[in-house]
């Protein structure tokens, strides 16, 4: 009868800390061993920067992926259009770019990463009709079809745009280190920093006070009773998709930015570690994906600086470490 | 009385696997129709089935004199229909009220609708905010009721309610059933327990390898007892 009337409280849900006290429980254990700790700081912050970045290219994966169950191996083409896009903005008012006011610089660059977003977006809608919508649920096709999609991506970049790297110049006031004691701090990685966490933060907003992130989150765990319920499912995930592409291209202006240089395979460099970040955080799970992204930098910068020849293979090391620890990701969301 | 739902030569293939062989049944609009039969007859298959979830291969399955084999889920949940299936499906990481809110599809929660919905199921006014995923199982089918039947549907489709349940709660479920029954809904239940069965149906259907193997009053088929250990293999003593 308890169970009927509820009589009795519910147990206490296990609040599952460990994977979010795991970047600061990583960065504690690397002070003693990097020594300094002004470069610790460095390292720490520039691990947090490009944590962000990756963050914002893999976010819309993850929920592709969780909620449909595709494989898009093309995304990194997301991320190379939106950059070569923003260049289209940015060179040609490089004048606005490297005037010393701050302003001016970002009256330049978010018109950039509005465009960037948007034809990613867009090419992101014509990705999912043409190349993922005849192969749904057979990953072999999907594999194959967004693969292909991201060569025939590459080389039309390299068609438009010529095969040389285009150079671009951080904006003048976000070039140089505010210095406190012994510690420089780039300040294009704060504004990165600060990019990530506001997209972060509309990211959650959007999945837990509407009605639209219900639908997103209940149809990664189940997407067939969401239809069930009367809702097309296709339709929400051609939403999913279009924003997870315009997320990629906004992230491929930051890394461009920050490695201030654009190239056509850019896109295909950063697909794996986007998708190792997707996997260590747990398919569909968007705070996994977070401190996915976090992880994966941190082990790139802490393992950079303390064993260069580790550093190839250090994001793999942690992938295997993380999925023997937990085979479905740091936060499991669907079942597979 | 007229059939609010028909299937007629209704034929599933899951893989390679050829399921349903040959459907042909009726529910009539307004009763509770039970679907009976062994494990692996076929029943969650033909409930499926008729919500699109597994498309039919042949046949003609119609819903108000419309069909929709060709319809997708969505499409025929929108007609009315209401599906429970046997795993719940509640959305765990959900809070109750996000799973009803969610089933509220067109519009905000209808407060008197919950009333109704709490009188049966006070444990869910009492777990309101808290996750589907911490419920016990008796919580999460109320939940996974409650969710159907939110809004007002013309057809119910439900597998297997009963299954695993405390006694008060199956209770609470049966009374559930008939008062959404008064209200005008038609039900089709696969249900395993057959004093349950009993309660709740006003026809039946059995089910074997795929095919409808007998149709009749629910009454009849409880008041006999070598028919029910022929079509179901076992009394009714053991049902209970």
């Amino acid at each position: 009868m308890s169970e009927l009337a509820a009589t009795a409280a519910l147990p206490k849900p296990k609040r599952d800390l460990l994977p979010v006290l795991l970047p600061a429980i990583l960065a504690l254990m690397m002070l003693p061993l990097i020594g300094s700790p002004s470069s610790w700081v460095t390292l720490t912050v520039a691990s947090f920067a490009m944590g962000m970045m990756i963050f914002i290219m893999a976010s819309g994966l993850t929920l592709v992926f969780g909620l449909m169950d595709v494989l898009n191996f093309g995304h990194g083409a997301f991320i190379a259009v939106g950059a070569y896009v923003a260049t289209l903005v940015l060179l040609p008012l490089a004048s606005w770019v490297q005037a010393d006011s701050l302003l001016t610089n970002l009256a330049v660059l978010a018109p950039a990463a509005v465009l960037a977003m948007a034809v990613s977006g867009a090419l992101g809608l014509v990705v999912e009709r043409v190349l993922i919508l005849p192969v749904y649920g057979q990953h072999l096709k999907q594999i194959l079809m967004t693969t292909g999609g991201l060569i025939v991506a590459e080389q039309a970049l390299y068609a438009l745009w010529g095969p040389q790297i285009i150079p671009l110049p951080l904006p003048t006031s976000l070039r140089g280190s505010f210095i406190i004691g012994d510690v420089a701090i780039a300040k294009y990685r704060l504004l990165a920093m600060l990019v990530g966490l506001v997209v972060f933060a509309a990211i959650q907003l959007v999945l837990n006070r509407t009605k639209i992130g219900l639908l997103i989150r209940a149809g990664v765990e189940n997407r067939e009773m969401v239809e069930a319920l009367g809702y097309r499912i296709r339709r929400l995930f051609l939403g999913v998709f279009m924003v997870g592409s315009g997320l990629a291209g906004l992230g491929g202006v930051m890394w461009a930015l920050y490695r201030e240089q654009v190239h056509a395979s850019m896109g295909n460099d950063l697909t794996v570690l986007v998708f190792i970040v997707v996997i260590i955080g747990g398919l569909g799970s968007i705070g996994g994906c977070f401190i996915g992204a976090l992880l994966v930098a941190m082990v790139a910068n802490y393992g950079g600086f303390l064993v260069p020849k580790l550093a190839l293979v250090s994001n793999i090391l942690l992938m295997v470490a993380i999925l023997m620890w937990r085979p479905r990701g740091l936060y499991a969301v669907t079942s597979r | 009385m007229t059939d609010l739902l028909t299937l007629a030569g209704v034929h599933t293939h899951i893989g390679r696997y050829h399921i349903l062989q040959g459907v042909d049944l009726g529910v009539a609009a307004g009763q509770t129709t039970m679907l009976l039969g062994r494990n692996g007859a076929g029943k969650t298959t033909t409930l499926r089935t008729i919500m699109g979830l597994w498309p039919a291969s042949a046949g003609e399955i119609t819903l108000g004199g419309q069909r929709i084999d060709d319809s997708a889920t969505p499409d025929i949940a929108r007609l009315g229909v209401g599906y429970v299936p046997e795993s719940m499906a509640v959305f765990s990481d959900l809070t109750v009220k996000e799973n009803l809110v969610l089933a509220a599809r067109d519009g905000p929660l209808d407060d008197s609708r919950l009333d109704w919905i709490f009188g049966f199921f006070p444990a869910l006014k009492r777990f309101w905010l808290s996750r589907a995923g911490s419920l016990s199982g008796g919580q999460k089918q109320m939940l996974s009721i409650a969710r159907a039947i939110i809004e007002p549907r013309q057809l119910l489709l439900i597998d297997e309610p009963t299954k695993g349940l405390a006694p008060a709660i199956v209770v609470a479920l049966i009374e559930c059933f008939a008062e959404v029954k008064r209200r005008g809904a038609t039900i089709l239940l696969v249900e395993q327990n057959f004093r349950a069965a009993q309660e709740l149906g006003d026809s039946v259907l059995v089910m074997d390898n795929g095919k409808i193997v007998h149709r009749g009053e629910m009454a009849a088929l409880a008041a006999d007892t070598a028919l029910q250990e022929r079509l179901l293999g076992l009394s009714l003593e053991a049902h209970q």
